[in-house]
């Protein structure tokens, strides 16, 4: 008996060495190829603050992961998140943007024409577009696949954009395309922490270290604006070495009040103090160091040029000031304000078209610093400052008209912003000054809307469609089939004062079981999309090595060339025939 | 014998019923007509206890966060609003600019609205036009405008989809403290909405210039965020405005600001009460008896009960409640219930006399509201487009002048306010688990749709049986007079002969053009300038006259069938014309029940007692003259003119009525677009039947009842 143990025993401690090395092994080998990933697998994460100018600030996190194309590296990834290799690789997606938003940008008070807010105000609710590399025929397919695929990956109900009622393909107005693309909305998608979770493990270090750790969920989920985003971009290799591969971009944008209500009581009306604020007072956090496998980690901190031409009026203002110009003092501790942190470079926009003024971005590198010397960056107020944040050209409403249950009409109304005079504006054509609008919009096929009432109102007076709009695309509903799609591309007279739209619809009548539950909530016309393709929205700074490296300032520099805009989504109450069957009745 | 001879015609049940039915039509209208009437009574019985039926309301379940910290702030600006009052020169251009900068500075979005007020105008044809025509003004009122100030908050996370409306009336040029108090609880409310983290509709707040009314202005506003008018040239809304000589005026936009479809409006006001304690009046009648729903009055009476401590009432009838024949049908009520308290004790009828007086009294009020159309606030615009809304007003019991006094008031209406918005916010869906169709008894007792329809059925049953029984008893004189006759041109007779009501219809459809046509007549009178009510009531009534003649002598009197036929013929004609007046009642029931439950209530006992008067006066017998005496009076009262007239005397004295009255109350009528006006042309056509010379007017508007439910529906 006691020899039989012994014997077992002995077994089992063979075996358990056995394991062991084999661990150790894996873990060495592992960490090995961490530490030689220069030439493959790069991450790189960083963060962009930004005073707002109604007392909030932006946070801006952008994580950049970017794999080799993975035929070259066989089907393992260090740094890379599998999952998304696999999808790119398996749906043939050429481009891809998935985005979780709460709350609405506030294009007035937040600006729409600077890179940042063209590129990550999102409409709310899911939004979801992709470019597939396979035939025509088979996209659909694939975009079928695909939604289900994130569905899973991300605990969202993306699925639901796998029939053929919600999503559509935009040639015209959205992204130049080749009948590739996919596009679907679901505007009344609840965003919570359990769409975070899963893309946050996307991150090499997740939220346990480097600049993800400030993703406090009661702090960020306070905030008036919550959009999570997730871009993908892939290549075949061999037509350039730097963008072959696949590239993941992952952004969260915050826009957060830094004190809560009960202190905000305390300041008077009559100041405008803006509130000071630093990292740990928002967030509820420090940056605990970087995050040890990313190529880089920054801090930005990005004063925009409202701000800085009205810092610099009051610099003048004030003749003692005029010694501390901005260049040499590099501007952070001067009378208006006061940061905590010296930076470690300053960039200044340069040769911006229009402006005098122009905005001044603050470099931090998070790497000096750990978890015993945390970083915290932090912004004091001295004087009260107001300015405005840069407008895009015009602000586009979007709206429902007349009441009843029967029928009623969509209306889109365009007015030029303050802004908008100073702009160098649009294109001459045919010695006529005219700015160009493209207008995309969805409408599900229970709202029927009639093409043929589009009245276009230029200056509060009726005009023929054929002067202003310079090209459109409509495709009618199918009833339970497809979408309605209206794509227009116009061509406003400069300096006029007001554009409206407007398309008349019926409510169509449904089938009882054709009613999502708490059907007297309405439905949901997803948002619109409207853009200016003549604006460049782009910020040019200097060149500078250090640029190329940053992923956000790159894309400032080299943004897209759409300003992106969206008319949040409206919602439209049927009236509910089954309503009957309540107690009212 | 008779039994026999019945089974083996083998009739069916049903047709047996309407047989006995019909050969006993007196007796059923009698018995029918006295149970409404009795069912219309027990109403204030039978009402239930109100209950919040959506439970996404939660009504009073979060603490209230709105502290004296807000309340002084509001008292800032009151007191600011009440120097500005003091010295009344260039008041309204910087009252506008003071509440638009107390606004702005709370982080709300800020536009001003200018709207012309639209003088009460005749618009006969305006059924037709759709909504979304714009009203034309005359050049006359362009002069005259007002300018609302609009502030929006966004729902931090909202999606703007909602919104919650937070109306304030206010008189820049003699608004006293009364309105300035509402305009503190609305921005104390406004002011901590914020800052608060719940908020998921955006808050839109709009302080009405009611120098033209309260309703114009509302109205306008609503009507240019719903249906804009594009085209509009010489629009008001472009123009920048700059007569305020500080920069911040001239900062502040005129274009309207947007928000999503609104949840729920509430307007708030503040009266002097003279009661003996804080009380809190509910008025929610908007046009036509649309009524908000229930869930909404139900939430505000629960928050001012249970959290605020304040006392609810509805609008009453005074006058009723110290009728003494409502007391002693009270206490007849009250030891109905008691005995059949005794026969089942789980049988709840028991009311007491003094809370059936009340329930009497409001239930009355109620319906008198409802059935007249003119909405009794500025709640009444929201409820054109389908938003639920009801006026709120304050009454306190002493002046506003000491400040803890006003602080605890502003306190406790801001709380309520705020309580009542965090409950609508709350809601997921739009209000729609509560009744629409009811009808109050108190502020916490309704009475439901199904049963008040009971009554007004039983009132209106009698009109098809009677119907039914007078045309049965014509074609059962007729045949006995043609077998007579030779059987040979039967043929042709007897289809001549069951064809013979469309000659009866013919002459109602005439009496009926004729009532639209008289209906229409104000619209070209009060083209006429310089003219007082009177002339105008005179002229009208001499035009009617006159239109009835012509149309007589071109239509009628040539057959002249009425006078000297034999006696089938004018029940032919009331057949026809009670079947007329039971559709036409039928439909105004689903249009609007109150204006169809006090029609049947004059019409239908005259309706059915009209009976030929000449014939009377040849019957020389008791009973004739008896039916002549009650048919003379039912047609004089319920001749429209003689009923506003007895109603009017009953409730304020016979002493200081004018003729010019009744005209001044249609134009009103007509300038609500109310369907009460139907009535008012809404005579007997029966005593046309009974005696042509004894003229009067006129004739239920069918047609233009169908338009009207095409415009309310």
């Amino acid at each position: 008996m006691a020899i039989l143990l012994s014997r077992r025993s002995n077994l089992l401690a063979v075996v358990v060495l056995l394991l062991c090395q084999l661990f150790l092994y894996a873990t060495v080998s592992s960490s090995g190829s961490v530490l030689k990933q220069g030439g493959g697998e790069e991450f790189s994460e960083e963060l962009l603050l930004k005073p707002f100018p109604d007392r909030k600030v932006l946070a801006h996190f952008h994580f950049q992961s970017r794999a080799p194309h993975s035929s070259s590296h066989g089907r393992h990834h260090h740094l890379f998140p599998k999952a998304i290799a696999q999808l790119v690789k398996k749906f043939r997606v050429k481009e891809m943007e998935l985005s979780f938003t709460q709350g609405r940008w506030r294009y007035e008070q937040w600006g729409g024409f600077d890179p940042l807010s063209s590129n990550n105000a999102k409409p709310p609710g899911v939004e979801l577009w992709a470019v597939f590399d396979v035939p025509q025929s088979l996209v659909d397919v694939y975009w079928r696949n695909l939604t289900h695929t994130l569905s899973g990956l991300f605990c969202a109900s993306i699925n639901f954009l796998e029939s053929s009622t919600t999503y559509s393909a935009p040639e015209l107005t959205f992204k130049p395309s080749f009948g590739n693309l996919r596009y679907g909305t679901l505007p009344r998608e609840a965003v919570c922490t359990e769409n975070l979770t899963p893309w946050l493990k996307l991150l090499p270090c997740r939220d346990k270290a480097g600049l993800s750790a400030l993703m406090d969920r009661p702090s960020i989920y306070r905030g008036f604006y919550h959009s999570q985003r997730l871009r993908l971009t892939s290549s075949e290799s061999g037509s350039d070495e730097v963008d072959s591969g696949i590239g993941l971009d992952q952004t969260l944008t915050v826009v957060l009040q830094p004190s809560s209500w009960r202190t905000g009581k305390t300041y008077s009306v009559e100041t405008n103090i803006q509130p000071s604020w630093s990292i740990s007072s928002i967030f509820g956090r420090n940056i605990p160091g970087k995050c040890v496998i990313a190529k880089s980690s920054n801090v930005y901190l990005q004063l925009d040029n409202g701000l800085v031409g009205e810092l610099k009026n009051l610099e003048r203002e004030n003749a003692k000031y005029v010694a501390n110009t901005f260049e040499s003092e590099g501007f952070q501790s001067n009378h208006a304000f006061k940061i905590s942190v010296t930076p470690d470079k300053v960039f200044e926009e340069v040769d911006n078209l229009h402006g005098k003024s122009t905005s001044v971005i603050y470099g931090f590198s998070v790497e000096k610093y750990s978890d015993s010397q945390p970083f915290d960056l932090g912004l004091t107020w001295k004087i009260p400052v107001v300015w405005s944040c840069q407008q895009a050209p015009l602000h586009a409403s979007r709206f429902l008209m007349g009441s009843g249950n029967e029928r009623g009409a969509i209306a889109i109304s365009l007015e030029p912003t303050e802004s908008s005079e100073g702009l160098p504006t649009s294109h001459i054509i045919d010695g006529r000054c005219e700015l160009r609008v493209d207008i995309f919009q969805v409408v599900p096929w229970y709202i029927k809307v009639y093409f043929h009432t589009l009245q276009v109102f230029v200056d509060k007076q009726p005009r023929a469609m054929a002067d202003v709009v310079d090209k459109i695309r409509v495709s009618p509903s199918k009833d339970k089939v497809s979408p309605g799609v209206m794509e227009m591309i116009l061509k406003l007279p400069c300096g006029s004062k007001s554009a409206a739209f407007s398309l008349e619809f019926d409510k169509g009548f449904l089938h009882i079981d054709e009613y999502p539950p708490d059907a007297n909530q309405g439905f949901d016309i997803p948002s619109a999309l409207i853009s200016f393709p003549s604006f460049n929205a782009r910020m040019n700074f200097s060149e500078d090595e250090f640029l190329n490296n940053s992923p956000i300032l790159s894309k400032f520099q080299h943004a897209l060339q759409r300003h992106h805009h969206y008319m949040h989504s409206i919602c439209i109450v049927f009236w509910i025939i089954a309503q009957c069957a309540s107690e009212a009745c | 014998m008779a039994e026999t001879e019945v089974s083996k015609k083998r009739k069916r049940p049903i047709v047996r019923l309407a047989v006995l039915l019909l050969s006993h039509s007196v007796l059923v209208s009698v018995i029918c007509c006295t149970a409404g009437v009795f069912g219309l009574l027990l109403l204030p019985v039978l009402a239930k206890n109100t209950y919040i039926s959506e439970n996404a309301l939660m009504p009073g379940s979060a603490s209230s966060m709105l502290s004296n910290q807000e309340v002084s702030e509001a008292n800032k600006l009151i007191k600011e609003l009440n120097n500005l009052h003091s010295n009344p020169l260039g008041a309204t251009t910087e009252s506008h600019g003071i509440i638009a900068k107390y606004m702005s500075n709370l982080g709300a979005q800020v536009n001003n609205h200018k709207f012309h007020p639209q003088l009460n105008q005749f618009h006969p044809l305006h059924f037709f036009s759709g909504p979304d025509s714009g009203v034309m003004q005359e050049n006359s009122t362009r002069s005259l405008y007002g300018i609302n100030t609009v502030g929006i908050i966004r729902a931090p996370r909202g999606d703007g989809k909602e919104a919650i409306v937070l109306v304030t009336p206010y008189n820049a040029v003699k608004g006293g403290v009364r309105e300035t108090l509402s305009l503190g609880i609305a921005y104390s409310v406004f002011s901590l909405l914020t800052r608060v983290t719940w908020l998921a509709k955006d808050i839109i707040w709009l302080v009405a210039d009611s120098q033209y009314g309260e309703y114009a202005p509302v109205a306008a506003w609503l009507r240019d965020y719903h249906t804009p008018a594009f085209s509009n040239l010489d629009s008001l809304n472009t123009e920048t405005c700059h007569v305020g000589n500080n920069n911040f005026e001239s900062k502040i936009s005129y274009g309207i600001r947007r928000s999503g479809t609104m949840a729920a409006a509430l307007v708030l006001g503040v009266a002097y009460g003279n009661e003996n304690e804080d009380t809190l009046g509910i008025y929610a009648e908007a046009s036509n008896g649309q009524m908000p729903n229930l869930d909404l009055i139900n939430i505000v009476h629960y928050l001012a009960v249970h959290r605020q401590g304040l006392r609810v009432k509805v609008e009453q009838f005074h006058w009723l409640l110290n009728s003494k024949w409502v007391k002693s049908l009270g206490e007849v009520f009250e030891s109905l219930g008691k005995m059949v308290k005794t026969l089942n004790p789980d049988w709840k009828l028991g009311i007491s006399a003094a809370d059936y007086v009340e329930g009497a009294a409001t239930l009355a009020s109620s319906l008198y509201h409802q059935a007249l159309g003119v909405p009794t606030g500025p709640h009444g615009a929201f409820r054109d487009y389908q938003v639920d809304a009801i006026t709120l007003e304050f009454s306190l019991r002493i002046s506003f002048d000491r400040l803890d006094r006003r602080n605890d008031f502003l306190l406790h209406g801001g709380r309520l306010i705020e309580g009542v918005i965090r409950s609508v916010n709350n809601l997921l869906e739009k209000f729609h688990q509560s009744f629409f169709l009811y009808l109050l008894t108190s502020p916490s007792k309704f009475v439901s749709v199904g049963v008040y329809m009971i009554a007004f059925a039983l009132l209106v049953a009698p009109l098809p049986v009677v119907a039914a029984s007078l045309y049965a008893k014509t074609l059962d004189l007729n045949p006995t007079s043609e077998k007579d006759k030779s059987a040979t041109s039967n043929e042709l007779g007897s289809v001549l002969q069951s064809w013979k009501w469309l000659n009866s219809v013919k002459t109602v459809f005439v009496v009926h053009f004729w009532g639209a046509t008289v209906s229409l007549l104000p619209y070209f009178i009060s083209q006429i300038p310089d003219s007082d009510p009177t002339t105008n009531f005179s002229v009208w009534i001499l035009l009617s006259i006159l239109s009835l003649e012509i149309l007589r002598w071109i239509l009628v009197s040539p057959s002249s069938h009425i006078y000297g036929l034999p006696q089938g013929e004018w029940a032919i004609l009331k057949s026809a014309t009670i079947s007329s007046f039971f559709i036409g009642l039928g439909l105004m029931s689903v249009i609007n029940f109150a204006t169809a439950e006090i029609g049947a209530l004059l019409m239908v006992p005259m309706a059915l007692m009209a009976h030929p008067l000449k014939l009377d006066v040849r019957g020389q017998s008791l009973r004739s003259i008896l039916r002549m005496i009650c048919n003379l009076v039912l047609g004089v009262i319920s001749f429209p003119p003689a009923t506003f007239f007895v109603f009017k005397g009953v409730i304020e004295g016979f002493s200081g009525i004018k003729a010019g009255d009744f005209w001044n109350w249609v134009e009103s009528l007509w300038a609500w677009n109310s369907a009460t006006y139907l009535y008012i042309e809404y005579g007997n056509i029966d005593r046309l039947s009974s005696d042509k010379r004894e003229s009067n007017k006129d004739a239920p508007l069918l047609s233009c009842g169908m338009l009207l439910l095409k415009e309310f529906a």
